[in-house]
């Protein structure tokens, strides 16, 4: 391992050092560097030639957080913190959403008023249906909705972007008809009839349960990690060095202590208020379930080589239209996921939802945290940091009684700072 | 003709494999072998509209072998493989395939079979790491998961087997892979995959000498291991250096097929160029070299078309 960090030279010397220095350059420094220094050397190595990963998202995050609590104290109060989670849940999960489809190279436009439609629908019929089956049946219609785009875009082969900007327009009159039909939204917005509905927002975990449900979280999520490197390092094979995956355990463990002390603390204002919302719990698991899928089986497998390259995963025998459909079909059901957290938050789901901002907010989550707008690369953390951030500009304007216009415009701002350093990088690692 | 004392000479990795070179070779020309050849073509045609891309072609690849494949632009060599691998129907013909006839409906079905084709643009994906691309397609589970350590061992196994030159990680992405490497990853995936004929287009086009040394290398690996390899190469050092055999295609049709021995770099530019050379006739049989002139003579306006675009090209 030199230190150099330029291209490497041409193929003429092209063995040993060069072909280390290559892989430090691109390569997951789990899975070649040996020690805590050599891994953030080649973490350091990887962010210079476009590979960033979660590092700016989580400097912007804190900067972002800095900027906000320096012009109102208020920024980071346990009140505002818990506010801002609840906020950002939305904007979290359909930037889950925009992944999947992103990875592909495609876009979702209609994701806002898919999770819309989905959300009167749940709203609709738990007036006669139980909870749970209203929520079933929500994510049926985002599915459904995702199913006949995806239909369209891989049997029609047409562009995505028009599929579902059409979608957009489409879906926002679906609406608007099925809420003027429902007969219980006469002013245009049904409301959330129902207790568990509205808990999976408004609802806590008890302060006792906040720190037991954390402790069990961390331990599984440190356990898999401990038990996979144990795997791979009875199976001989490079494993990443003890002191950063206990390093990753420490960062999570801080993290969710962080998550329940301030969810812990009161922020009542009249009565007592305390614990960590359901909500969170509800982002953690989508997130996790969406991580496995995507990491772990052929399917996930098979959206990243289709995003990578279609002709060769073409080629070595996948079905692209199954595949491409699939993704599309949980983009619809993560939205659908969004539109009911989003009526519980709300209380109410009404035709006044603005799904064009929805979608931008969606799109800018999973890109500022480091999703790739041309598919292939990405991950579901990207839109949790980047919908925290989404959530955090929006939470910390509004904090600052900025306008909407403002909100709209800093934040149309942070995505396209977001996609030029996405397209600098990609021309950094072109390249190298 | 050969003899396996010049294959040993000329090159010792694959000369030893192969049961009696000269039997196999001199098969060819219909003579009596106990096994037959791993891949036989029979008398395959294929039209594209009235042009006659290829015509009446007979060739046997057989098993430890490396065959070159050459021949000018427009000559037929990507119809041929396109053939081969399952991508295009051949017209006219049979395909032999272990001495059994096989129709190749689809790449999948030439796949399933054991014939894999790496072509010029590796059909790899870039974001996706070399174990991943090794099995892409093909991933192996464990609890209903991806089963990454399996996986991984084997990856690790076949690249070792193949001698790669060692990359620092098998767990680095194709994209930031020297063009050798990609070529070996793509090789290596081909030979996971059980494939018994490996089928090279234009292995060390975009390859520098280092590079293409390490690809020469790996192809006599292949050939080592009793796997047929099929390489189409404008680059005649290539394929006098890696090459057992070479077949010439000419105009779609097939000018000669010989062993490199009979062959130097002057009788394959002139039979690339004219269809026929002084200097050999190889295997190129008279058998077929009188019933080549048939569909020529039968006055395909396109096969006029081509023979002239092809005349104008000098």
């Amino acid at each position: 391992m030199s230190t150099e960090t330029h291209q490497p030279p041409p193929e003429s010397a092209e063995q040993g050092d060069d072909i280390a220095v290559g892989a430090a350059q691109a390569a997951a420094p789990e899975v070649i560097a040996t020690s805590l220094g050599e891994y953030t050397r080649i973490q350091l190595r990887r962010i210079r030639s476009g590979e960033s990963g979660a590092l700016p998202v989580t400097i912007g995050l804190i900067a972002i957080v800095i900027y906000f609590q320096a012009r109102n104290s208020l920024f980071l109060s346990a009140g505002n913190l818990v506010n801002l989670l609840i906020q950002g849940a939305p904007y979290i999960i359909l930037g889950m959403a925009e992944v999947f489809v992103l990875l592909l190279g495609e876009i979702d436009l209609a994701v806002g008023y898919t999770g819309g439609v989905a959300a009167v629908i749940t709203a609709w019929t738990v007036f006669s249906a139980p909870w749970w089956l209203a929520i079933i049946l929500g994510l049926a219609t985002g599915a459904f909705i995702g199913l006949v785009f995806g239909v369209l875009i891989t049997r029609l082969r047409l562009p995505s972007f028009v599929v579902t900007l059409s979608g957009l327009l489409g879906l926002q009159g679906l609406m608007i008809v099925l809420v003027a039909r429902s007969g219980h939204g006469p002013g245009g917005s049904i409301p959330i009839s129902n207790q568990y509905i509205d808990d999976l927002t408004t609802g806590n975990l008890s302060v006792t349960a906040g720190w037991i449900v954390m402790v069990v979280i961390v331990a599984a999520a440190a356990a898999i990690l401990l038990l996979r490197d144990r795997q791979r390092r009875s199976a001989g094979l490079v494993t990443p060095p003890l002191s950063v995956t206990v390093l990753k355990i420490v960062v999570m463990a801080v993290a969710g202590i962080i998550v329940v002390l301030i969810g812990n603390t009161n922020r009542g204002v009249s009565v007592p208020l305390r614990g960590v919302p359901w909500v969170v719990l509800i982002v953690l698991g989508v997130l996790a379930i969406w991580t496995v899928l995507l990491g772990r089986t052929r399917f996930g497998r098979y959206i990243y080589a289709i995003g990578g390259n279609a002709e060769a995963a073409r080629r070595a025998g996948v079905s692209l239209n199954l595949i491409r459909t699939m993704a599309f079909v949980l983009t619809g059901l993560t939205a659908a996921i969004a539109g009911i957290i989003l009526a519980s938050r709300l209380g109410s789901i009404s035709t006044d939802l603005d799904g064009g901002q929805l979608v931008l907010f969606a799109v800018a989550a999973a890109v500022i945290g480091g999703t790739h707008l041309f598919g292939g690369h990405g991950k579901m953390l990207n839109a949790l940091l980047g919908g925290l951030v989404v959530a955090a500009i929006y939470n910390g304007l509004g904090l600052l009684g900025m306008s909407a216009a403002a909100t709209y415009i800093v934040t149309s701002l942070v995505l396209l700072a977001a996609v030029t350093v996405d397209a600098l990088s990609r021309r950094g690692a072109q390249q190298t | 003709m050969t003899t396996p004392s010049a294959a040993d000479g000329a090159r010792p990795a694959s000369g030893g494999r192969a049961p009696s070179p000269a039997a196999t070779d001199t098969d060819q020309a219909g003579g009596a072998a106990q096994q037959p050849p791993l891949l036989e073509l029979r008398g395959i045609g294929k039209n594209f509209g009235p042009v006659r891309a290829l015509s009446d072609i007979n060739l046997d690849i057989p098993a430890g072998k490396v065959t070159a494949l050459v021949g000018d632009n427009g000559a037929g060599k990507s119809t041929l493989i396109k053939t081969i691998s399952g991508i295009w129907q051949p017209d006219h013909g049979q395909i032999h395939w272990q001495g059994r006839p096989v129709q190749l409906h689809s790449p999948k079905a030439a796949t399933d079979l054991g014939i894999a084709t790496v072509y010029q643009d590796l059909a790899l994906c870039d974001n996706l790491d070399i174990v991943q691309n090794m099995f892409l397609g093909r991933e192996q589970l464990r609890h209903f998961q991806l089963d990454e350590i399996g996986m991984e061992l084997a990856a690790k196994k076949t690249l070792a087997d193949l001698s790669v030159v060692t990359v620092r990680s098998i767990r680095q992405p194709v994209g930031s892979l020297s063009g050798g490497q990609r070529q070996a990853v793509a090789v290596a995936r081909a030979v996971m995959q059980q494939a018994q004929l490996v089928i090279m287009d234009e292995p060390t086009a975009a390859l520098g000498v280092t590079q293409t040394r390490v690809v020469l290398e790996l192809i006599d690996t292949l050939s080592s291991q009793g796997i047929a390899v099929l390489v189409i190469s404008h680059n005649l050092n290539d394929v006098m250096s890696s090459a057992d055999r070479v077949a010439v295609l000419y105009l779609g049709r097939l000018a000669a097929v010989a062993p490199i021995e009979d062959l130097d770099t002057a009788s394959i530019v002139e039979l690339m160029t004219t269809g026929r050379s002084d200097v050999t006739h190889g295997e190129a049989n008279p058998a077929r070299a009188a019933h080549q002139p048939a569909p020529a003579g039968g006055g395909a306006p396109g096969q006029d078309a081509v023979d002239d675009r092809a005349g104008e090209a000098p």
